[in-house]
C-alpha cells in the first residue's frame, strides 16, 4: 500500500471526492492556483478547473458564508480557513447559520459543508498559528468536529466529512502534516513514510465519523487523546512503563462515548490530554462524562493535561506544549492514587 | 477654528427628535421619469450618478412616466395592489394577534409593501431570495398560503418549522424564500454563494440578497459585495433603506457615504437607487437587475428609498426616538395609495372598488386566521411535540441527543 504524508492524504481525499461527485467544490485563500500554503490542494485546480477549485478573497466570513449559500443551492463545498487561529471572523456564520440551518428550517435547507483548518502548536507558530479552538465548536449544537491524527484516518475521515449531510469542522494538526510527533523536539522528526499509519489506500474509503479507535491497548489507565497528543501519549506510556490504553477520539462531536466508557470501566483510571487551554476546554466535557458514566469504576480522580490558560507563546513553546514528560507525570500520579 | 488643535468626536444625529416638527427638506426627490434607463450591459462606470439619484415612475398626478414605465399590464398592476393590500391587512391582524397574546412577537411592513411585493414579480421560478424579517411580501406575492404563515407565527401544531423558530422567521425553498435567521446580514453573503453555485453549475437561476440600512454596517455586507464583485455572481443585492434601524437613524450606518447605493460603486458594482414606495419603479428596476444577473453580466446593488412607518417590532415604541407624525411627512408617500391612484388614473380602479377590495381581503385574512387558530396559538390549542425539539439538529440523531430525549421523557 502506498505511504503518504498527511498533506498528501488530505489532498487525495479531496481529489477522490471531487472525481466522484461534481458537487464537491474546494476554495479558500491561496487554495487555487498555488495549491494552498500547506500544499493540501496542489494540482486540484489544474485537474478540475477553476469553477471547482479556486482562490478566495481574504475573508473568512465570506468563505464560510458563501459556502453555506452554495450548500443551500445543492453543492458540497469543502472550504479552507488558512489557520484555525483565523476562523473567528467566520464564527457567526458557523455557529448561527451552518450549525442551525437544518434545524431552523426543519430540513427545508441543509448545510453539507466541510470547513478544513490547520490547528495545533509545536511548530513555533506563536499566538496566531498554534491555537486549538475545538472546544469553541464542540459547544455548538448542529456541528460535527473531527481531528485526525494520521494520514490513513485523515483521508478516510475527510471523505466521510465531505459526504456527511451536516456541517463538519475538520481540524488538521499541522504538526502532523509531514510526520508523527511525540513532543520530543530535540530528536529528528520521522516522516510518515516510516510509519505504518502512513499507509493510505488509493481510491475511495471512509473512516466513519463518531468512532474512536484504541491506538494502544492497555490495562492500567485510559488516556483520552486526539491529534498530536496521540503520539505524546504513546511516548509517555513507553517512557513511564505504564500500561496505558490510548484512545484516539478522532471525532469529538458526536463523541464515541461507548469506547471511552468501556475502556475506563476496564482500567479504572483516566487521563485526558489536549493541546488546547485547560479551562472549559474539551477535556472538561470528557472528564465530566467519564465521571458521570464510570464513577463506581474509578480508582483515582480523572486527570487533565492541557495547554496552560495563556495565549500560545513563542519562545516558551516547549514549556507550553503538553509533552511526554508532563503527561508521564500525570500518568504516574494517577497510578499512585 | 479657535480650538483647532483639539480633536472633537462626531456622532451623527437625525434632524428631528420627538416633539419636533418632521423635516425632510434635505431629502432631494428627483422628478418621476427623470432618471434614464440604461441598457443592461452598460459600463458600470458610466452610470455612477444613478447611485445618487432616485428612479421614479409615478408622478404626483398618479401617471406612469419616463423610461422605466410601461412594463406592467393593468392586470399585473391590479394584482400587485392586491398583494400589497393583503400584506398590510395580514400585518394588522397579526399585530393585533400579538397584542391579544396569541403569539409572542410580530414585525410589520407598514409603508414598505411595494418593495418585496413588486420585487417578487421580477423573479423567475427557481430563483432564490435571501430575505430579512421584513420581506414577507415575497411570500404573499408568490402565493404562499397565509394560513401556513400564521401557523408559523402561532408556533402551533401545523407550524412547518415545528415551533423551533421565532414568529415570522419563515422558510420556504419551494417559494424561493431562504430560511430567515435572527442574525443580521448573514444571509447577504449566503445569497452571493448561492448565486456562485448557480453559475458553477451552469444553471440559469439567480439569487436576491436582502438587507436593511442599519445592517449594511455588518461585516457580512462587505464580504458579500467583495465576493459578488470578484466572481461576478448572478445576484441582485437589495438594500432597503427605511431610514431607521430600531431607534437608530440611517446616518449612523451610512456615515459619510452619500447614499447606501454609493457603497456599491467602490466594488465596481452597478448601483441604482429607486423610489421604494413606487410599485412600478421597484418592479422595473428589479427586472433590470435580474436580467443583468441572468445574462451573466454580474451583480447589481439596488437601494430602495422608503420609510418604516410602523414600529420596529411589536416590542418597540418609536415615539421614544422620532416624531409621531414623521411618516405623514415622508415625501414618497404611501405605496398602496400611490398605486391605487395610478390605477384610478388609468381608469381600471375606483375608490369604491378599493374599499370593496379592502373588505374582501380582510375577510380572506380573517378566514385564514380562523383556520390557523384551529391548529392552536402559542399558548392555547395544538402545539408541536417536545420530541420535535430534538429532531433535525443533524440528519441522523446522534447518541447524545437520543439520551437527552430519553431524559426529557418525550
Amino acid at each position: 500500500m502506498p505511504r503518504r504524508t498527511m498533506i498528501e492524504a488530505i489532498r487525495d481525499a479531496m481529489d477522490v471526492s471531487m472525481a466522484r461527485d461534481e458537487r464537491v467544490i474546494v476554495f479558500g485563500e491561496d487554495v487555487g492556483f498555488f495549491g494552498g500554503v500547506f500544499r493540501c490542494t496542489q494540482g486540484l485546480q489544474a485537474k478540475y478547473g477553476k469553477s471547482r477549485c479556486f482562490d478566495a478573497p481574504i475573508s473568512e466570513s465570506g468563505i464560510v458564508g458563501s459556502a453555506i449559500g452554495m450548500a443551500a443551492y445543492g453543492l458540497k463545498p469543502c472550504v479552507e480557513v488558512q489557520f484555525a487561529d483565523y476562523v473567528y471572523p467566520a464564527y457567526d456564520q458557523i455557529v448561527s447559520e451552518a450549525a442551525r440551518l437544518r434545524y431552523r428550517s426543519n430540513g427545508d435547507f441543509t448545510c453539507p459543508i466541510v470547513v478544513r483548518m490547520p490547528t495545533g502548536g509545536g511548530i513555533f507558530g506563536g499566538q496566531t498559528h498554534s491555537q486549538s479552538p475545538e472546544a469553541l465548536f464542540t459547544h455548538v449544537s448542529g456541528l460535527k468536529v473531527v481531528v485526525p491524527s494520521n494520514p490513513h484516518d485523515a483521508k478516510g475521515l475527510l471523505i466521510a466529512a465531505i459526504e456527511d449531510p451536516d456541517p463538519v469542522i475538520f481540524l488538521e494538526p499541522k504538526r502532523l502534516y509531514n510526520g508523527p510527533f511525540d513532543g520530543h523536539h530535540e530528536r529528528p522528526v520521522t516522516p510518515w513514510s516510516k510509519h505504518e499509519l502512513g499507509e493510505v489506500a488509493d481510491g475511495h474509503y471512509t473512516v466513519p465519523l463518531g468512532k474512536a479507535v484504541i491506538r494502544r491497548p492497555g490495562a492500567a489507565v485510559t488516556v483520552l487523546a486526539y491529534g498530536t497528543m496521540v503520539y505524546v501519549a504513546e511516548a509517555a506510556a513507553e517512557e513511564t512503563g505504564i500500561d496505558a490504553e490510548i484512545i484516539d477520539l478522532r471525532t469529538l462531536l458526536p463523541l464515541d462515548l461507548e469506547t471511552i466508557v468501556g475502556s475506563v470501566k476496564k482500567t479504572g483510571r483516566c487521563v485526558i490530554v489536549h493541546e488546547a487551554t485547560l479551562t472549559s476546554g474539551f477535556g472538561a466535557e470528557l472528564s465530566a462524562l467519564v465521571q458521570e458514566n464510570c464513577f463506581y469504576h474509578l480508582e483515582a480522580p480523572v486527570a487533565r493535561v492541557a495547554g496552560w490558560d495563556t495565549p500560545y507563546p513563542h519562545a516558551q513553546e516547549w514549556d507550553y506544549f503538553p509533552g511526554p514528560a508532563r503527561l508521564g507525570r500525570a500518568l504516574v500520579e494517577t497510578m499512585e492514587v | 477654528m479657535a480650538d483647532a488643535g483639539l480633536l472633537r468626536f462626531h456622532v451623527p444625529e437625525p434632524e428631528v427628535r420627538p416633539g419636533g416638527t418632521p423635516d425632510f427638506s434635505d431629502v432631494t426627490i428627483p422628478k418621476a421619469g427623470s432618471v434614464p434607463r440604461p441598457e443592461i450591459d452598460v459600463d458600470p462606470r458610466t452610470i455612477r450618478d444613478m447611485a445618487f439619484s432616485i428612479i421614479r415612475v409615478l408622478n404626483r398626478a398618479g401617471e406612469a412616466v419616463g423610461p422605466w414605465a410601461g412594463l406592467l399590464s393593468d392586470d399585473e398592476l391590479l394584482e400587485g395592489l392586491r398583494h400589497m393590500m393583503t400584506l398590510r391587512s395580514f400585518d394588522a391582524r397579526m399585530q393585533m394577534a400579538q397584542r391579544q397574546g396569541k403569539t409572542s412577537f410580530y414585525m410589520q411592513h407598514l409603508g414598505e409593501e411595494a418593495v418585496s411585493c413588486a420585487f417578487r414579480k421580477a423573479l423567475a421560478p427557481g430563483d432564490m431570495n435571501f430575505p430579512t424579517y421584513r420581506q414577507a411580501g415575497l411570500l404573499i406575492a408568490d402565493g404562499y398560503p397565509m394560513v401556513t404563515m400564521m401557523n408559523q407565527i402561532y408556533s402551533n401544531e401545523a407550524d412547518p418549522l415545528k415551533g423551533r423558530q421565532l414568529p415570522i422567521m419563515y422558510s420556504s425553498k419551494e417559494h424561493g424564500f431562504f430560511s430567515i435567521s435572527g442574525n443580521l446580514a448573514t444571509q447577504y453573503i449566503q445569497a452571493v454563494g448561492w448565486a456562485m453555485a448557480s453559475a458553477i453549475s451552469n444553471d440559469s437561476k439567480i439569487a436576491a440578497a436582502w438587507i436593511g440600512d442599519g445592517s449594511t454596517a455588518e461585516s457580512d455586507f462587505h464580504s458579500a459585495l467583495v465576493f459578488a464583485s470578484t466572481y461576478k455572481a448572478p445576484v441582485v443585492l437589495n438594500v432597503v433603506n427605511n431610514q431607521w434601524a430600531i431607534s437608530t437613524f440611517q446616518g449612523i450606518a451610512r456615515g459619510g457615504s452619500g447614499t447606501f447605493a454609493a457603497r456599491g460603486l467602490g466594488f465596481g458594482i452597478p448601483s441604482l437607487r429607486v423610489d421604494g414606495n413606487d410599485y412600478l419603479a421597484v418592479h422595473a428596476v428589479a427586472k433590470w437587475a435580474a436580467e443583468r444577473a441572468r445574462k451573466n453580466l454580474g451583480p447589481t446593488l439596488v437601494e430602495y428609498v422608503t420609510y418604516r412607518v410602523g414600529a420596529h417590532s411589536s416590542s418597540d415604541d418609536p415615539s421614544a426616538y422620532r416624531p409621531k407624525a414623521e411618516s405623514d411627512a415622508w415625501p414618497l408617500g404611501d405605496p398602496i395609495v400611490r398605486l391605487k391612484n395610478h390605477l384610478i388614473q388609468r381608469g381600471v380602479w375606483s375608490d369604491e372598488r378599493h374599499t370593496q377590495a379592502e373588505a374582501e381581503i380582510l375577510e380572506t385574512v380573517i378566514a385564514a386566521q380562523r383556520e390557523a387558530e384551529r391548529h392552536g396559538t402559542l399558548h392555547a390549542g395544538g402545539k408541536p411535540s417536545a420530541r420535535d425539539m430534538f429532531e433535525g439538529v443533524y440528519a441522523e440523531m446522534p447518541p447524545h441527543l437520543r439520551r437527552q430525549r430519553q431524559q426529557a421523557g418525550v
